[in-house]
């Protein structure tokens, strides 16, 4: 079947984003190894497919609520890679002026709420900006990203109640990466999927291969619609995969190798890539292009935090209490 | 301060209820939430009324889910709604502190200031009806400790309204504590047509010049009853009520203590580590050349509060255990 042109478009902007990510990440990863970036860094390598499949369905000004494991959402959804960056660092240029660095970063600018060091927070807070949308009739969605770690907090069975007594425009995405920190996830939970949870209380759910962005792209787009339509939440799990440990330099003994190089053989970049070039979107050269081009806008970002000031002293007491 | 104009006297409760009908008849944005708020009017009536008025999209009953809704109302908070949720009593903190303590309270400094909590918890205690230890419990230290919080304690009719307006305007999380003993008491609503007082502002209830006893909400009244007594014996207690506990009117407590050279704090919850203790030492590190004796605490002791009348009545702090206090302060030279 022959793909629309917007259909090879958007192919090819999925894998540019998701090469994005995938280059934040990696660099994050060095430079926190290099003691360059402070406190706890938890990356989504491997998970970019999910990130950048939903947030391609939300609009502008559609909102995001996700989870300590963050940054790919907020650059799906548009942060600024500069801005992203620099919060890392704890840098006064960062998105959050450096007072919340990768566990706790945001951009309400860009419907982002934030990053959440506390599991399953992201459920009930996006519920509630969902609330605002409905009750001050506003057409927007939002999404609460967390992991299947979370759907054992009283929290995810609250909040899905909640929105769903209430019908709210919001879609919650389980990334299932397989690990609760350092357990299989597995062992945790005798339920037969997290999506088989939504049906106990009313949600409609779906479950996607979360390595296969186009995959992702379609459900979340079907989901989205019907929120912003009227039908209520949407529970989605999407199956991935964690390719590093649960934080920065965790040994991941606990991880079967021969598990691990399967959910590599499956990384989601290849998998678009390929998908690509069998359907000859376009050329092996291309493709590089946009990879190293996703690289040198990292490296102009971790130029920027690291030419950028730290906060003054004076910023420890600002923003605690608004005017 | 606001003029007594509506000459109808009404009753803490439906101060507090009126307070919250003001703000949403001037603001499309307030919105009620909690448990059995709306066609019910809530478990003490508070709410009587405004469901009808205000319909179910702005007045929402909730599944017993503190979590959920408290958390959803800190997530309404930052996106547009100013929410006013209702936690049915204040010991029920314990099964949704998290949205207090790490998200209303921090969201805003994490994201540098571009998030704002417009957000009331109203909630209430007052032990003394057999209630049980789950559900006595004063504890305001618990949540003035958080910064990012502000802790208002209405004491009296008029500052149940307009504390309740004032802290549905504040752009920061309130909790808003009631005193269920105090539901019944009457008194003069302000001018609705006035502006709410600012939080932070602190009143002198009673002039005294031989003591300062700080105080708040269901205390006040105890406190000026103390007042009443040791004036027989020749002592005059300057009684403050705070009014909120964050912001704290410091400069109100200090003048007055620089003034009467002793001060007894006076509060319902329990002593050890309670916020008596942090406002002995302010007055101790900031007016301590004033001091003639040791700043006394007065409280309920450190025991989940029994359930047997007798008990539970010996355990409460009242006008005696003020007094007592008083006299312990002005014994000292």
């Amino acid at each position: 079947m022959a793909l629309q042109a917007h259909e090879k478009t958007r192919l090819i902007e999925l894998f540019a984003r998701m090469c994005l990510i995938r280059a934040f990440e990696q660099r994050v990863s060095s430079l926190y190894r290099e003691a360059e970036i402070p406190g706890f860094i938890h990356t989504s390598l491997g998970q970019e497919a999910v990130a950048v499949g939903v947030c391609a369905a939300l609009r502008d000004e559609d909102w995001i609520a996700t989870t300590h494991r963050g940054h790919g959402h907020c650059l799906a959804k548009g942060a600024d890679v500069d801005g992203a960056m620099a919060e890392l660092f704890g840098k006064a240029t960062g998105l959050c002026k450096g007072k919340g660095g990768s566990m706790h970063i945001a951009d309400p600018r860009k419907g982002i709420l934030g990053a959440n060091a506390i599991v399953g927070a992201s459920l009930p807070l996006a519920t509630g900006a969902a609330l605002s949308s409905h009750v001050l009739g506003r057409d927007e969605v939002t999404v609460a990203f967390f992991g299947e770690g979370a759907a054992n907090q009283g929290v995810f069975h609250e909040a899905l109640n909640l929105a769903a007594i209430w019908q709210l425009p919001v879609l919650f995405v389980c990334e299932n990466n397989g690990y609760a920190e350092f357990t299989d996830s597995r062992t945790m939970s005798r339920r037969e999927s997290v999506a088989a949870l939504g049906h106990a209380y009313g949600v409609r759910s779906a479950a996607v291969d979360g390595n296969d962005v186009e995959a992702v792209f379609a459900v979340a787009e079907d989901a989205v619609d019907g929120c912003r339509s009227g039908d209520g939440p949407v529970l989605l799990e999407a199956a991935t995969y964690r390719w590093q440990g649960h934080y920065e330099g965790d040994p991941q003994t606990y991880k079967p190798v021969e598990e691990a190089e399967a959910w590599l053989a499956r990384d989601p970049l290849l998998l678009a890539r390929g998908r690509i070039e069998a359907q000859e979107l376009s050329s092996a050269a291309e493709l590089d292009e946009i990879v190293r081009d996703a690289e040198a806008r990292v490296a102009r970002a971790e130029e920027f935090a690291r030419s950028s000031p730290y906060p003054d002293n004076a910023e420890i007491f600002t923003d605690v209490y608004a005017d | 301060m606001s003029t007594l104009t509506e000459r109808q006297a009404v009753r803490y409760m439906d101060a507090i209820r009126e307070g919250i009908a003001a703000e949403m008849r001037g603001d499309d944005t307030v919105c009620l939430i909690g448990i059995d708020v709306g066609s019910s009017g809530g478990i003490f009536a508070v709410t009587r009324g405004l469901y009808e008025e205000f319909g179910p999209e702005r007045v929402r009953d909730t599944p017993i889910s503190e979590s959920a809704f408290v958390g959803a109302a800190v997530g309404a908070a930052a996106t547009g709604l100013r929410p006013v949720v209702e936690l049915m009593f204040m010991d029920f903190l314990g099964v949704c502190f998290d949205m207090l303590l790490n998200q209303a309270s921090k969201l805003r400094y994490m994201t540098g200031g571009l998030l704002e909590f417009p957000l009331v918890v109203r909630t209430q205690t007052g032990a003394g009806r057999s209630s049980g230890a789950q559900h006595s419990q004063s504890l305001e230290a618990i949540v003035a400790h958080i910064p990012g919080l502000k802790v208002v304690m209405p004491a009296t009719v008029e500052d149940a309204y307009d504390l309740m307006r004032a802290s549905i305007r504040d752009n920061n999380p309130v909790v808003y504590v009631e005193n269920r003993r105090l539901y019944g008491r009457r008194g003069y609503l302000p001018d609705s047509d006035e502006e709410p007082l600012s939080l932070g502002r602190a009143r002198v209830v009673r002039s005294g010049r031989d003591v300062t006893i700080v105080t708040w909400s269901r205390m006040v009244e105890l406190s000026l009853q103390a007042a009443a007594a040791l004036a027989g014996d020749g002592v005059e207690a300057e009684v403050i009520d705070l009014r909120s506990l964050v912001p704290l009117d410091d400069e109100t407590v200090l003048e007055s203590v620089r003034r009467t050279g002793r001060a007894v704090v006076a509060h319902e919850a329990v002593v050890p580590f309670g916020a008596g203790a942090e406002i002995a030492a302010r007055i101790t590190e900031e007016a301590f050349d004033s001091l003639r004796a040791a700043v006394v605490r007065v409280g309920a002791p450190p025991v989940p509060m029994p359930f047997s009348p007798p008990l539970e009545a010996a355990t409460i702090p009242d006008a005696e255990a003020v007094a007592a206090g008083v006299r312990k302060a002005m014994a000292a030279s």
